[in-house]
């Protein structure tokens, strides 16, 4: 009992909480914005998939750090406008064009890479974001090892956190981006665009989604190998329900998370000759099954998800 | 201007179309990512279908691959008819396999007729099994069974290594993380000498004319579908919603675990970690490109199959990355997937004066 009062009071594992729930909050925020507008993305999976690659060969050809981040959220947002023009104007099954476009993403961005580079034994490296240095701030006790010795990338993810919240609550836009996700009739007897709302959502949440993967290749790690993501975009799409589409309770769902994912591989060194580590490997998956099930019940979700909308057609 | 309307109705000759156009859209459109890799698209397609008709080995090899999809394609089939988004149909074939191995690599001894049955029967409960659990968190919690099926998966997927390392390790395996291998008498037989084609296709056409028969002649398939269509109504109608969910589950989760046992028990004699490149997954695709149909998932399967089967081949002889095998699956999935909207609207257009305040 000590060891883990030991382990949650020590700046270490809060660091490592946060790093390991930066991907999960790009890729909530991502999923967030979809599920509001009405339109769930299955595809978030591959799109983790892509970000992590095209971030990571971008920075490999030279267009520098900042250059991968805007390339995997453009790839991100491509394969969102895909998934846009399938589910939003086609009315398309979202389940189906979600699924769709992960195995699409997933081949084509494993095609790529291993055509760029054709038998590689072990991944090339880049040069990854560092941790900030910020005179003073980063030298506090507890939160400068917590806060301010993080990349700027995990800075990124909490300023999204932020500025989704206050397109969301208090802007015009956030207003009827709700709406839509609601009832795109009102929306639609008010002269604004059903479609057009929808689609700049899942386009931008498409992008966010791709900056979780990103993260991976760029900050978490410095290269890209295959099977790296690894269902975090699944938990991604179940931290959603956990947060009730909240973007606050979205940053302390992934927190959550990452608090128990540091702390389980902490335990896993305590009490690894005991319990199998398939126990531990494990926990993430079945945690999110957990927190899906506590949270179903109660769950609010947009009232349009999933329905598909017509123009001219009640 | 351009409106989009419900057609009327669909000919039978579309429904028959539009998988086949999507498929050929899909193959057409491998010629970009070729041209990318620098191969030469056309001897390259040559190689595809030399790789699967090239000789009787080769159409063997096909039929080899298109078994487990055969299973996979149904149980997702059979489900999405009811909506019941079972993508778990990967982890259902390991936990198949599973049982397979756990009673048939020496647990029990007995003759062929008990221990190849026996085999059959624990792989599909261990699937439907797996089925069950995410069926029953929908119908008492509601959680989502699209997230709680994908994450099962991976849950699965560590279970296997923890198995394959511990209660199942074989113990004259070398260390290597993979069970003892099916008893003689607990083979699916092979079908021809020199091949690996094995009675498992058979089992998967049974299965799939049965599943085809069940859902189109009998109450059982009537209620599954009146439950997919419109589960309000249905249960308006006095049908057990949450049991004809649950009788769905089963069969589905139990069809995948079959694919387990047949992968294990007629193709590869033991079982490892990467048993399965996919095939639950790519049952999905499957499933869609036969329009949910169970006789239609055989002819899809054997397609995807060749797909696979060709590419591997080609890519083997050209040095272009295998990849592209999926890569062409899930383009004909998006293309099968667009296809179902125009089987279902058409678009016109209207007279140009007549729209322009847009009323419809």
């Amino acid at each position: 009992m000590l060891d883990i009062l030991n382990i949650l009071l020590s700046d270490s594992f809060w660091a490592a909480s946060l790093r390991i729930a930066t991907p999960l909050i790009f890729g909530v925020l991502g999923a967030l914005l979809c599920e509001k507008s009405g339109v769930l993305n299955l595809g978030i999976e591959g799109i983790f998939v892509t970000g992590a690659m095209v971030g990571w060969m971008a920075v490999w050809l030279g267009l520098g750090l900042w250059g991968g981040v805007l390339a995997a959220a453009v790839a991100g947002a491509a394969f969102g406008l895909l998934h846009a023009i399938l589910t939003v104007p086609l009315g398309l099954s979202q389940h189906v064009s979600g699924l769709g476009v992960t195995m699409f993403a997933t081949s084509l961005s494993y095609f790529t890479y291993r055509t760029a580079l054709p038998a590689v034994s072990s991944p090339p490296k880049i040069e990854p974001f560092r941790a900030l240095d910020i005179p003073v701030l980063s030298d506090l006790p507890f939160l400068g090892p917590v806060l301010f010795q993080q990349t700027a990338f995990t800075w990124l993810a909490l300023l999204m956190v932020l500025l989704v919240w206050y397109v969301l609550n208090r802007t015009p836009l956030g207003v009827a981006l709700q709406a839509v996700g609601d009832n795109p009739d009102s929306v639609d007897a008010q002269g604004l665009s059903v479609y057009g709302l929808r689609i700049g959502a899942v386009v931008a949440g498409s992008a966010l989604m791709a900056l979780g993967g990103a993260f991976l290749t760029m900050s978490a790690f410095d290269s890209f190998f295959f099977g790296m993501v690894n269902g975090r975009g699944w938990i991604c799409i179940a931290l959603v329900i956990f947060a009730s589409w909240r973007p606050g309770k979205a940053l302390f769902g992934a927190l959550l998370f990452g608090a128990f994912d540091a702390l389980q591989v902490r335990l896993q060194t305590e009490v690894g000759a005991v319990v199998p580590s398939q126990v531990f490997l494990a926990g993430p998956y079945v945690l999110s099954i957990v927190a899906l099930v506590i949270a179903a019940r109660r769950a609010d979700y947009p009232r349009a998800l999933l329905t598909p909308w017509f123009k001219g057609q009640r | 201007m351009i409106r989009i309307e419900p057609r009327p109705a669909t000919s039978t000759a579309f429904k028959l179309g539009l998988p086949i156009l999507s498929a050929v859209i899909a193959i057409l459109g491998a010629a970009i990512p070729l041209a990318f890799a620098g191969a030469d698209i056309l001897t390259a397609y040559g190689e595809m279908v030399k790789g699967v008709f090239g000789s009787l080995f080769a159409f063997s090899e096909m039929l080899t691959r298109a078994t487990p999809l055969i299973f996979t394609g149904l149980a997702a089939a059979l489900a999405f008819r009811a909506r019941l988004w079972n993508i778990g149909a990967e982890g259902q074939l390991y936990l198949g396999a599973m049982a397979a191995v756990a009673i048939g690599a020496g647990a029990i001894e007995a003759p062929g007729y008990i221990l190849l049955p026996l085999i059959i029967m624990l792989g599909c409960a261990a699937g439907a099994a797996g089925m069950v659990v995410p069926t029953m968190l929908k119908t008492r919690f509601g959680a989502d069974e699209v997230v709680t099926t994908l994450l099962l998966n991976f849950i699965i997927l560590i279970f296997l290594q923890y198995m394959l390392e511990g209660p199942l390790k074989d113990p004259y395996g070398l260390g290597w993380p993979q069970s003892a291998p099916i008893l003689d008498e607990g083979v699916l037989p092979t079908l021809m000498a020199r091949m690996r084609v094995h009675s498992g296709l058979i089992i998967a056409l049974v299965a799939a004319a049965v599943a085809q028969v069940m859902l189109s002649h009998s109450v059982w398939g009537f209620k599954l579908r009146a439950v997919g269509e419109n589960a309000p109504a249905a249960r308006h109608a006095g049908i057990g919603v949450n049991r004809s969910l649950l009788s769905v589950a089963i069969v589905s989760g139990g069809l995948a675990g079959l694919a387990g046992v047949s992968e294990v028990a007629g193709l590869k004699g033991y079982l490892t970690a990467d048993l399965s490149p996919g095939f639950g997954y790519t049952g999905i695709v499957v499933a869609m490109l036969a329009g949910l149909s169970p006789m239609g998932v055989v002819v899809a399967a054997l397609f995807i199959a060749s797909v696979f089967v060709g590419a591997d081949s080609m890519s083997r002889s050209m040095g272009v990355s295998s990849y592209l095998a999926d890569l062409i699956v899930s383009m004909s999935l998006l293309c099968v997937l667009v296809g179902g909207f125009f089987a279902r609207f058409r678009i016109t257009r209207t007279g140009s004066s007549a729209s322009k305040t847009g009323e419809a």
